[in-house]
């Protein structure tokens, strides 16, 4: 690594048009500051369908908050694909994510990941997090929506001997159960963490009902004054979000404390699509015609561009694109929106007619 | 590239690229495609298309470790002759140094440079590999020179009025070019031009002469100089002062370290001037008309490109070291395909050509460049001398434009 700017700019003049990085990257793949990196350390089997990838992330990486996402790049048969993963692991501890297999990327990674592995990375991001001051806590998550509330729990309760944690996960079965031994040796070793685990499909299992508030006054009958934080499937974390919108609406006069919700995937209205149109990247001079279901990020990349994106779900912002022409489609509402210059969501918006995107 | 898209499928021209009929075929066919019947033209596009597809839906990890090898090896070439100068003293050193370097560049100019500016890596989505962020090691900078290049010579490829003119009113190419005494330098100015190719090609790529006629605003033109001026400074820094400040500290060999990147500039030059006469002049590649390109289908495009363009043939390094612009023909029909597997694609084209009694030109690399220096020779004296062209295919048609088609860069 060239650390010293003179010596630096002295090699770039001997190498142009090469930056002294791309030379260093024939032995240190790590080295590149224009491509963040990770090595992957440690692959750890935590249930059939899921692994924990462990990685030492290469220059450019900012430690991470626990509850905060990053965004990984994975190379499947040659093409760069990029997923958002919480962070599983505890603030100030490495790196790491966990992974369920459900569809294309994520079935590789929990398949095909091995020690030694490059993944590429952006930083982490997302403002699902532990509140700043103490207080009592109430974690509502499913399937794999524990990882981001592992990071929390992992943070909090051995480090805060003043930790009040109630989680209740919903998993399928003992077996899909994410971090389920842990979790119970850690609720074992300190009192300030209390762990009901829920399972939907073991004898006698059924949902966790949130249509009103009976099975959660069970497993935490003081919910209502904690501070709580929900991640999970759509329905799960919809069915919340009412319950708590309802409770607050009730009773005004107790201490009922925000729900945070923390969404994997985005919610899109069903047929939101329209006809479509023709995409013209005009810097990457790249055109596509794309169905009205496709959102222009989906679009752009099976070009070839490469756009810029973070949550994929409309979230972040992170993939403004400017929009020369055209009119698109938001796919999580059905409106029909576009002036030039306006920077678009291409995640959760798609073609309504021709569109001229400014990249 | 064009066409009726699968969705998401295939890559379309952009608008200001010539609009393809779906059905039917221009007013005149080139005579090398006129014994065609318009649907044996367009199952000729779809037997095109076919490969295409195939070639798209079989790329993959394969060809990603192929150019991300090649790179390697060029900047470990790059990175070890340079070292190397900096010894250069000796004159083993020198020899050493200056032929990893001429290599190096040989390498980076044609099978990653030019490849990766055509998108032809783009898939991958490395930005790293990509179209929009590659420079290269050559002055005319990577912006400029896509556009006459991507833009302007592979769609309007051999139309004459419509594909630039890269004799830098140097050199007269084409027949049709009213003959004036300078033209009888036309050896001369080619044998200058060859060393100092990639200068030729920055200048060209200002388009001085589309600006001249006004087709080319000032504010771009200004923009393009600037551009150039900052690339060609940097370029020249490297081979013409920093390298030869750091041997003269290291060894003092500053001397001959300047010899040395001169040296290999000066052989790339030669060698990608070499390679890019013979995809473009020699006898068999074709000229258009307006008239042929008006009503065009996607089949004919593809015989455009077809009978437009010359191969060289020759061992798997030669091709490796042309950066596959060897394969010319299968280069202007899908320029945006990884060049790795146009080896592969030119045994089903020439297939296809011989199917459809299309020429194919091919020919080994000095029988090619003798034909591309005979055009030059040819094309100095008047018409009237103009010796009579045996091998030549070129029909010889009503023609609209006035202005040449000529030399064509890549
Ligand atoms: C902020 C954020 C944090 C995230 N954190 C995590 C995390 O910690 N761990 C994690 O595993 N994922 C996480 N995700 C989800 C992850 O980004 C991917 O969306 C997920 O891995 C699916 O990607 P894929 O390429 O495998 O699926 P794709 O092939 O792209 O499939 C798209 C969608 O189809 C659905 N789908 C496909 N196959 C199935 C199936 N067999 N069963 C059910 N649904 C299916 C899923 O909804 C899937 O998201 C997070 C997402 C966000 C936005
Ligand atoms: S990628 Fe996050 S908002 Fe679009």
């Amino acid at each position: 690594m060239v650390r010293i700017p003179a010596l630096r700019r002295m090699a770039s003049l001997l190498l142009t048009p090469l930056e002294p990085e791309d030379v260093l990257s024939l032995v240190n793949p790590l080295s590149s500051h224009r491509q963040l990196r990770g090595v992957v350390t440690k692959v750890t089997r935590e249930t059939p369908e899921s692994r924990t990838i462990h990685f030492r992330p290469g220059r450019g990486w900012n430690p991470h908050d626990a509850g905060q996402w990053a965004r990984i790049g994975v190379e499947i048969d040659g093409v760069r694909h990029w997923r958002s993963y919480s962070l599983s692991a505890p603030a100030g501890a490495d790196p790491a994510i966990t992974v369920t297999a459900i569809g294309f990327v994520s079935t590789e990674l929990v398949r095909r990941t091995k020690v030694g592995d490059i993944l590429f990375l952006d930083v982490p991001q997302g403002d699902f997090v532990l509140p700043q001051h103490p207080r009592p806590l109430l974690m509502l998550t499913a399937g794999s929506g524990l990882t981001p509330v592992m990071s929390m729990i992992r943070t909090l309760v051995p480090r805060r001997p003043d930790a009040d944690v109630v989680l209740v996960h919903s998993a399928r079965t003992r077996d899909d159960a994410l971090f389920h031994d842990e979790l119970l040796e850690l609720a074992d070793q300190f009192p300030g963490l209390k762990v009901v685990h829920w399972f939907t499909r073991e004898a006698q299992g059924r949902r966790l009902d949130l249509t009103d508030a009976t099975d959660l006054e069970t497993v935490c009958p003081d919910w209502r004054g904690r501070a709580a934080y929900a991640c999970g499937p759509a329905d799960f974390l919809d069915a919340a979000t009412a319950l708590w919108d309802r409770a607050a609406a009730e009773g005004a006069a107790e201490a009922t404390t925000a729900l945070t919700i923390e969404r994997f995937a985005p919610v899109l209205l069903p047929g939101a699509g329209g006809e479509g149109g023709r995409v013209t990247f005009e810097k990457s001079d790249k055109v596509v015609d794309a169905p009205g279901d496709c959102t222009l990020l989906d679009a752009g990349e099976q070009a070839g561009v490469v756009m810029p994106s973070g949550c994929r779900m409309g979230i972040c912002r992170s993939c403004l694109t400017p929009l020369v022409a055209g009119q698109v489609r938001d796919l999580r509402t059905g409106e029909v929106h576009g002036e030039e210059g306006e920077l678009i969501q291409t995640c959760i918006n798609a073609a309504a007619g021709p569109v001229h995107l400014d990249i | 590239m064009t066409a009726t898209a699968t969705p998401l499928e295939r890559t379309e021209i952009r608008p200001g690229r010539p609009i393809l009929a779906p059905k039917g075929g221009p007013a005149v066919r080139p005579t090398a495609a006129a014994h065609l019947t318009d649907d044996q033209v367009e199952q000729l596009g779809r037997e095109l298309d076919a490969i295409r597809d195939r070639v798209i839906a079989t790329r993959g990890e394969k060809d990603a470790r192929y150019i991300r090898r090649v790179i390697k090896l060029q900047r470990s070439l790059e990175l070890a002759g340079r070292i190397t100068l900096l010894f250069s003293k000796r004159k083993a050193a020198l020899v050493a140094g200056t032929a990893m370097i001429s290599v190096a560049k040989i390498i980076e100019n044609m099978e990653i440079g030019h490849n990766v500016l055509h998108g032809q890596w783009d898939w991958m989505r490395d930005p790293d590999i990509h179209s929009t962020t590659w420079e290269w090691d050559f002055v005319s900078p990577a912006a400029t020179w896509k556009h006459t290049h991507n833009d302007l010579h592979h769609t309007w490829t051999n139309v004459v009025g419509k594909d630039k003119d890269v004799g830098y009113d140097l050199l007269r190419m084409d027949e049709d070019q009213p003959w004036t005494p300078r033209a009888l330098g036309n050896p001369l100015y080619n044998l200058v031009l060859m060393p100092f190719f990639e200068w030729g090609i920055a200048i060209y790529d200002l388009e001085l002469e589309a600006w001249r006629q006004g087709d080319k605003p000032t504010a771009d033109l200004k923009r393009d100089l600037k551009l150039t001026a900052k690339k060609a400074l940097r370029q020249f820094t490297k081979d013409y002062t920093a390298t030869p400040l750091a041997a003269q500290l290291v060894s003092r060999s500053g001397r001959n370290a300047l010899i040395g990147g001169f040296a290999a500039n000066c052989i790339r030059n030669v060698w990608a001037h070499a390679v890019i006469f013979c995809g473009h002049f020699p006898d068999g590649a074709d000229t258009f008309t307006e008239e042929m390109i008006e009503g065009e289908t996607r089949g004919d495009w593809y015989i455009r490109q077809m009978i437009g363009s010359a191969n060289i043939s020759g061992s798997k390094l030669m091709h490796f070291m042309t950066g596959n612009l060897s394969h010319q023909i299968e280069h202007h029909c899908f320029p945006d395909l990884p060049s790795n597997r146009y080896a592969e694609v030119a045994v089903e084209l020439r297939e296809i050509c011989e199917r459809y009694g299309l020429p194919y030109t091919t020919g080994p690399l000095p029988r090619q460049v003798y034909q591309a220096w005979a055009k030059v020779c040819r094309l100095a004296l008047p018409p009237k001398r103009l010796p009579k062209q045996t091998v030549n295919q070129t029909p010889v048609l009503p023609r609209r434009g006035a202005f040449p088609i000529a030399a064509r860069v890549l």
